[in-house]
Formats: structure tokens, sequence, C-alpha cells
């Protein structure tokens, strides 16, 4: 008989003038994956933030295992067995991972007794759900996808019954995805109840058994998953018909517009993040690097640009070198004509706090066009942000609104904008869809093969396989810091994954 | 999770808030003023009336602000760039060196305005000076700024009684302080402008370098928001990662944001210095540097709620005096806590009151305000 783990009945919420939520009904049963889908701000984080406590709901009711229930902070919510690992990880930097999992949950007084008991306990969670993660690692060392492990151990290790995950595979590659799936199954197969907010079509149609939509902030369809599919998922959540898939033409590929050589990257640590690294990028091509995360990408595209000072390696820029090795700096590189678009755009591509104009200069701040003397021409800075909101269609469609108050499609865009526009001959984009809804992917995608066909040089590190695969001319796979393989954009999801997985295939390459 | 509280409008984030602050500040003074048996309502009327009530009382609270202001912005400009200078105490210590040494040498020569320009050179170049070891040793050596800044506090104390006793002080004296400057070194007073209004000043010390505090200001609203420079500080101090990526110098932008705000720091030695007691004295600056920290917080960092923060310190500190003479039972100590109450409600506890004004904005008028996104952190 199924049970309902959760109730949610007639949830409203609003925040001043916007209803985040309108009468949502939901149930979730008992020991079953249930997705929830939905563009930005449809209103499926609020949802899972009145159900973790993070938000009062101004009218409807909780029950949780048919019990109304009073959620008024996270710590109710965890008492009733409902854990929550969040998009944006909650975790201390620079605690160990075993710290942190005890972190508000510590069982004694003095730490080192905690610490003690929360390591067996640790391990044997580790071992039951394939969750390996080293408890004496240090956070910030770890790749995301160890994080986000670590996410889940203290859902777990705090009892969790209940396991909100919000868009988990966001920062994950397919291999590292294909763990988690296993995961959530053999949890799902204990009797545990997850909940997966996600905007991947696919991931819902591969692990859910029902799927919600939301769309402005109304629930608009619950479907049993074998009974629907992705393209009536993505009508209901947009509204609208959506192309899933870009349409390019023939990359027409011209002289070589970005040399790599031998480029060696080491973390702070000292641990060989990129090695000996060499490659092209021709003009008129997209070349997309795939990997798993964590294996050397998000270095090599910092080198590349010089953020990141390399070991060794130089990049040749329109047949001249410039040295990684030194002082490379972003400004020099920007002014022989590398754009870039970086992976974390919160933190390194945008100012959050600035107004959308001032970040529509960020790196570009030096070019007399937006300059008087040694002063800003605030009229030039607005007027050229005023022609990019046009032109890409950013909204609102204000350039004096703080950044932190557009979607993260938007300000993705507000990047793009930037480096597109200043008509660079290298592109480098970083996840250029991260946290991005199913509309702003397709008008990026598209801007991304237009600079193409212009006869720009495009790089794109993705860790979604399928942007890689369906935008790149030529794919490189790296793996443990070094490129392990070419292939073209007919390669198949299978073959790339071996690479990526750093598998030796050799049936894959015939 | 960003806080999905409505945003207000900016009469209301600027100008109700700090005023609802400050009005709480003082009902908790109230409470302390009635804890020693004062009526509170005759000890508010005593400050409001010696600050405000006649021109002598606002002459005072104005020289008291001059310096304020000075270091108000100071910290500010630091803060712009993402760097906590608690050494505008110190680097306002030094320049007294540098304005003594000046004035010394040139009082008995040139006019008071050819001497003051040179004194502001000095005092500014004493405190850059005094703020660029800090600076060096946070950009190269990542020392930390608060650190080495308050440290640098207690080296200028020592350097300046060193100085004073060693050679600025007349040869025969028996005070640490030098002589009287002559009257090429002394700032005309700005009474005349208050007395211009009616109000009578027997004698105060409100001078010139008030003007030159306001002109300040205003620099550095153009240096903050209108340039070049003031731009790269900002991302520096919004995001050291951002700023690295859009090719700033890291070294480059500590080290002039630190000279900059110690210059503004060492500006604040000109008031008491060669405005009111004519000579350099031990531990002139008593305080003032500390006290723009909280003129900054509860200023916004903003120059006009600088300005307008200072001559609340400047009124807290005159009227303050005023109080401790009408009410014996009111010491100087606790002026100092009413004070340190409107620095805590005003600047630590800023935003203890937001949340409920902006519910209650939310609810009054739901059009007028402007919503944060609601960002779906996923899709």
């Amino acid at each position: 008989m199924a049970q309902a783990a959760i109730e949610l009945i007639g949830i409203n919420k609003s925040f001043g003038a916007v209803r985040a939520n309108r009468d949502i009904n939901l149930e979730i049963v008992r020991g079953t994956i249930h997705g929830i889908v939905g563009e930005n701000g449809a209103g499926k984080s609020t949802l899972m933030s009145i159900l973790y406590g993070f938000y009062q709901a101004d009218s409807g009711e909780i029950r949780v295992g048919g019990q109304p229930a009073s959620i008024k902070s996270p710590n109710d919510a965890i008492a009733l067995g409902i854990g929550m690992v969040h998009q944006h990880f909650m975790l201390v930097d620079n605690f160990t991972v075993l710290e942190n999992v005890i972190l508000g949950a510590e069982s004694d007084a003095l730490l080192k007794k905690s610490i003690a008991k929360a390591r067996s306990e640790l391990e044997r969670l580790e071992r039951e759900y394939g969750l390996e993660v080293d408890p004496d690692a240090i956070i910030e060392e770890l790749p995301v996808g160890l994080q986000q492990r670590v996410e889940i151990l203290k859902a777990l290790y705090r009892g969790a019954e209940i396991l909100i995950l919000d868009e988990p595979t966001g920062v994950l590659t397919p291999a590292e995805a294909d763990h988690l799936f296993r995961i959530l199954r053999q949890l799902k197969e204990q009797g545990k109840t997850i909940v997966l907010i996600t905007h991947k079509l696919r991931e819902i149609m591969a692990i859910t058994d029902t799927v919600s939509v939301m769309r402005q902030g109304t629930m608009v369809a619950t479907r049993e998953t074998t009974k629907t599919t992705v393209g009536e998922l993505a009508e209901l959540m947009v509204g609208r018909r959506v192309l899933l898939r870009v349409e390019k033409g023939e990359a027409e590929a011209g002289g070589v517009k970005l040399a790599v050589k031998n480029l060696t990257v080491k973390d702070s640590r000292g641990v060989t993040m990129v090695d000996d690294v060499s490659f092209d990028v021709r003009a008129g091509e997209i070349v997309g690097i795939a990997g798993v995360a964590g294996n050397g990408q998000s270095e090599m595209l910092e080198a590349i640009s010089g953020i990141r000072r390399a070991v060794s390696g130089s990049v040749m820029l329109d047949g001249k070198p410039i040295d990684l090795t030194g002082a490379a700096d972003p400004g020099e590189l920007r002014d022989r004509g590398l754009a870039h678009v970086p992976e974390d755009r919160h933190h390194v591509g945008l100012v959050l706090a600035f107004e959308e104009n001032e970040n529509s200069i960020l790196g570009y701040h030096d070019d007399p066009r937006y300059l008087k003397g040694p002063f800003l021409d605030i009229d030039a800075i607005r007027d050229d942000a005023r022609d990019k909101i046009t032109k890409y269609d950013i909204r609102p469609a204000d350039c004096r609104l703080k950044t932190a108050n557009f979607s993260g499609g938007n300000q993705q865009k507000i990047v793009l904008a930037r480096e597109m526009e200043q008509d660079p001959g290298v592109l480098i984009v970083g996840q250029p869809t991260r946290g991005v809804d199913v509309g702003a992917i397709e008008f990026i995608h598209k801007r991304l093969i237009a600079m193409r066909d212009q006869g720009k040089a495009v790089l794109v590190v993705s860790v979604e396989l399928d942007e890689i695969r369906s935008l790149s001319d030529r794919i490189l796979v790296m793996f443990a810091g070094r490129i392990v393989g070419e292939r073209g954009p007919e390669a198949t999801e299978g073959e790339l994954g071996l690479l990526m997985a750093g598998v030796e295939h050799r049936e894959a390459a015939e | 999770m960003s806080m999905p509280y409505a945003k207000l409008p900016a009469w209301a984030d600027y100008g109700l808030i700090p005023v609802i602050n400050l009005a709480v500040a003082f009902v908790v003074a109230g409470f302390v003023v009635l804890l020693v048996g004062e009526n509170p309502f005759r000890a508010a009327a005593v400050l409001v009336e010696g600050a405000f009530g006649r021109g002598q009382g606002i002459a005072f609270t104005l020289f008291y602000a001059t310096t304020f202001i000075f270091s108000g912005l100071s910290v500010a400009v630091a803060a712009h760039c993402g760097l906590f200078n608690i050494g505008g105490e110190g680097q306002g210590y030094i320049a007294g060196l540098g304005i003594g040494i000046v004035c010394l040498a040139f009082d008995s020569v040139l006019p008071w305005w050819l001497t003051f320009p040179l004194a502001i050179i000095a005092a500014a170049a004493m405190g850059a000076l005094w703020a660029l070891i800090p600076a060096y040793l946070q950009a190269k050596r990542g020392s930390h700024i608060v650190i080495t800044t308050i440290m640098f506090n207690f080296i200028a104390a020592s350097v300046m009684v060193y100085a004073l006793v060693g050679f600025l002080k007349p040869p025969g004296s028996m005070a640490p302080q030098t002589r009287t400057f002559l009257e090429g070194a002394q700032l005309p007073k700005l009474n005349w402008v208050i007395e211009l209004f009616g109000a009578k000043i027997r004698s105060a010390p409100f001078n010139i370098s008030f003007l030159l505090a306001l002109a300040m200001a205003f620099l550095v609203w153009v240096l903050i928001w209108r340039t070049r420079l003031g731009y790269e500080m900002r991302t520096y101090g919004h995001s050291s990662k951002a700023a690295r990526y859009a090719g700033i110098s890291e070294t480059r932008i500590i080290i002039i944001a630190m000279m900059i705000s110690g210059a503004l720091a060492g500006m604040m030695a000109l008031n008491p210095t060669m405005g009111d007691q004519h000579n350099v004295a031990l531990e002139f600056v008593s305080g003032a540097g500390f006290v723009g920290i909280a003129v900054a917080l509860m200023g916004r960092l903003h120059p006009v709620g600088i300005v307008l923060a200072a001559i609340l310190f400047g009124m807290l500190y005159q009227g303050g005096a005023e109080l401790a003479f009408e009410m014996p039972a009111i010491s100087r100590d606790m002026i100092v806590i009413i004070q340190g109450l409107v620095i805590l409600f005003a600047g630590a506890l800023e935003h203890m009151f937001r949340p409920y004004v902006q519910a209650l904005f939310a609810s009054l008028s739901p059009r007028s305000v402007g919503i944060e996104a609601i960002k779906g952190k996923g899709a």
C-alpha cells in the first residue's frame, strides 16, 4: 500500500507582490524517487525551502508521514527525518569531511569523542551506499563531485528518511551523475524517499518514479515517469515548444587561432592538475573539452586565461607566443583577443553587488571607450550596457539593477554579452549553461555557434556531455590532467564515457 | 539562499532605518540615565541644546565633526577595497609630525594660506606612508591588515613621544609639545559663518579645515564611483577573484587604497593642531581615528552619510560635554556609554530592525517596493 511520506496541501507563499507558490498540492509516496522540474523562478526552490523550514508558508498544511507537521526551522525538518542537499553546498571549506559531517550534530561535548564516534558511523555509511570519501580530506581540496557526497553523508548521518536534492547533477559529469543515481536507487531500495529538483529532463526520465512540473509558482502537472515524454515535460515547463538540440551547419575550420603548448599546472598543494597538455583550436570551429569534474579542466582554463600561474607552458595567440609561467596577466591576454567566460560567474565572472552596467565592463574597464581620462564615462558605459541588454535579451532590461537580482540565465548572458561583444579572436567558455534555464540554454548555444560561424576559435569546457556533443566540432577528453583522446561530434556517449573514465578502449576507437 | 526580503526605497534605506536605530539608541540611553536618577528627557534636552542650541555649541559640534569626517572617509575608502583600516588613529597621529615640522619651519615666513597647503601635503604624506607599510605587508606577505594597522597605532604613539620629547618641543620646556604656532600656521576660523545667522560665539575652534573635509568628501565620492581606480577598488573589495579575472593587480590596488586611506586619516590631524591648539601635543588625536570606524559604518560608507554621521558624533561630543557639566550625576563616562550605545545600534546592529521595516513596507504597498528576484537556485 503506497503511503505518503509527505503531503503538501494548499501551500501559498508570497514575497511582497510576487507569489512564489500558489495553492500547491503535492503528495510524495514513501520509498519513491519524485522529481520536481521547472524553470528558474518557477518556485521549486521556494517550495522545498518551505518543506525544509527556511521559510514558512503563508497558508497551507504540511503532513509528514500522515501527521500534520509544523516546520519552523531546518532543525524541525531534520527532527522529522527530512534532509536536504543544496545546490550550493553548505560546507565549511577549511574543515575536514568528518568535521563537516558532525557539524551541529556533535554527539559529545569533547570534539575528539564525537569525531571517533562519527568516523565509524561514516565508514559504515560509505560502505553501505558506495559513497567513498576520505574522511580526513579538507573540503576545499575536494572536487565538487566529492563535496556533494559529503552533503549526502551529512544528511544520512542525521538520520534522514526523506532526502531532498536540489539540482544535484548541476556540477557532476555523466559518470559522477550515474554514480549518484546508483546511490539514490540504493537509498530508495532501503525505503528512503527522495525528492529530486532538477531541470534536466533526461535525468528525470532515467531515475524518477513520478514527476511534478512547476511553472510560475503553480504545480501544472504530476505524471508517472513511464507515461510521459521529455517533449511533453519541456512543453509543460516552458509553456511552449522548445528546441532540445541546436541546429548547426558544417564547420569551416581555418588557421590555428589558439595553440596551447606543453601546459602543466599544479594546485596549491603541489599536485599536478594539468599534465603537459597541448592542443590547437582553429578559426571557425568549436572544440569541446569533455571530462569528469576535477580532472584538471578548471585549472587548465584558469591557466590559459592567465588567472592561475602555470608550471610550464605557453599559449600561441594569433601566432604570437605568451608565456603562462611568469606573471601572466589576464588583462594582457584579453588585449590579445582572448575572451574568457569563467566557470564561476558568481565570484569570478561577475561582481554580484555591482549594477548590471558596471559588470558589463569588468575586465575591459581600461578600454578608452569607457573612460574620460581617469574617470569612468558613465553615459558611454550605460549606453553600451543597454545595447547589450537589447541584443542579448537580458531581462529585466534595466542596466542599473543589481546583478544579484538577475536570474542565473540572465547573469550568464551578461557575461557572454560582455565577452562576445568585444569581438575577440578566441573565446573560451567554462560551463556555458550551468544553472541556466531551458530557454536561455537554447539562446546561449545559438550564440556560441554564431561566434563559430563568424570565424572565431571557440573552446568550450563543460561537464554536460550532451552540451559538448551538440556544440563541438571536435571533442577532446580530459582525464587525470591529460588529454586522453580526440573524437568527432558523432562519438557516442558510451565511447566518450569510457575515455572520461580513463579506460583505454580500443574497440571504442575503431 | 538569497534573503527574500523586499527591497526598500532609497529614502527608507538611507533615512528611515538610521533614524530608527538612533531612536532606539537614545531610548536605551534614556534608561541608563534613569538608572542614575536623572530625568532622561531633560538630559536629552541638555544634550541637543548643548550641541545645537547656541552658536557656540554649533561651532564646537562642527569642529568635532571636521575630524570625524576625515577619519570616517579614511575608513570608508579602505572598506570599499575590502580592507579594514583600524590604523586611522596612528596614521593621524604620525601626521602630526609632518604638520609640526612644516609649521615650525614656515610659520614665521609664510602666510597661513601658503603654510596650509604645505601642511596638507605633509600630513597626507605622513599618513599615507604610515599606511604603506601595513599595506605592503598585506599585499606581499599576507600579514593581516587589521593586526598590522593596530600595531602601527602603538608604534606611532611611541614615535610621537620620541619626536615631541626629542626635537619638536622647545629646548628647556618641560611640556611634551611644540611651541605655539605663529599666525602663519593658524587656520582662520569659520565662526563668522554661523554668526551670519544671528548666533553669538564667544570663541570656538571651528575653522577652515571643515571646508577641506567637505571637499575631501566630494573627492572621495568621485574617486569611488566615478573613476577607474575606484571601480578597481570596488571590484577587489567585493571579490578578489573577480579582480584577478579582470586583470587588476592585487598588490597595486591594496597599496593604493591604503595610501589614500592613510592620507585621509593624516589630514584629520590638521583640525586639532593648526585649527585649534596651534601646537602639536601629546595624544592630540584622542581616539578620533577609532570614532571614524563608527562614523563610516553609520554613514553606510557613503560620503554624504559620513558627513551626517560625523555631525551626529560631533553633537554627541559637544552635547555630551555640556551634559556632564549640567548634570553632575552624569559623568564623562556616562557620555561614553551613550556614545557607545549609538555606535552599537547604528553601527554594529545596523540591520536589526531592517527585516521588520521591510516586512512593513511589503505589506503596506507591495507595488512601490522593488522585489529581489526570487531566484530558483535550480533550473
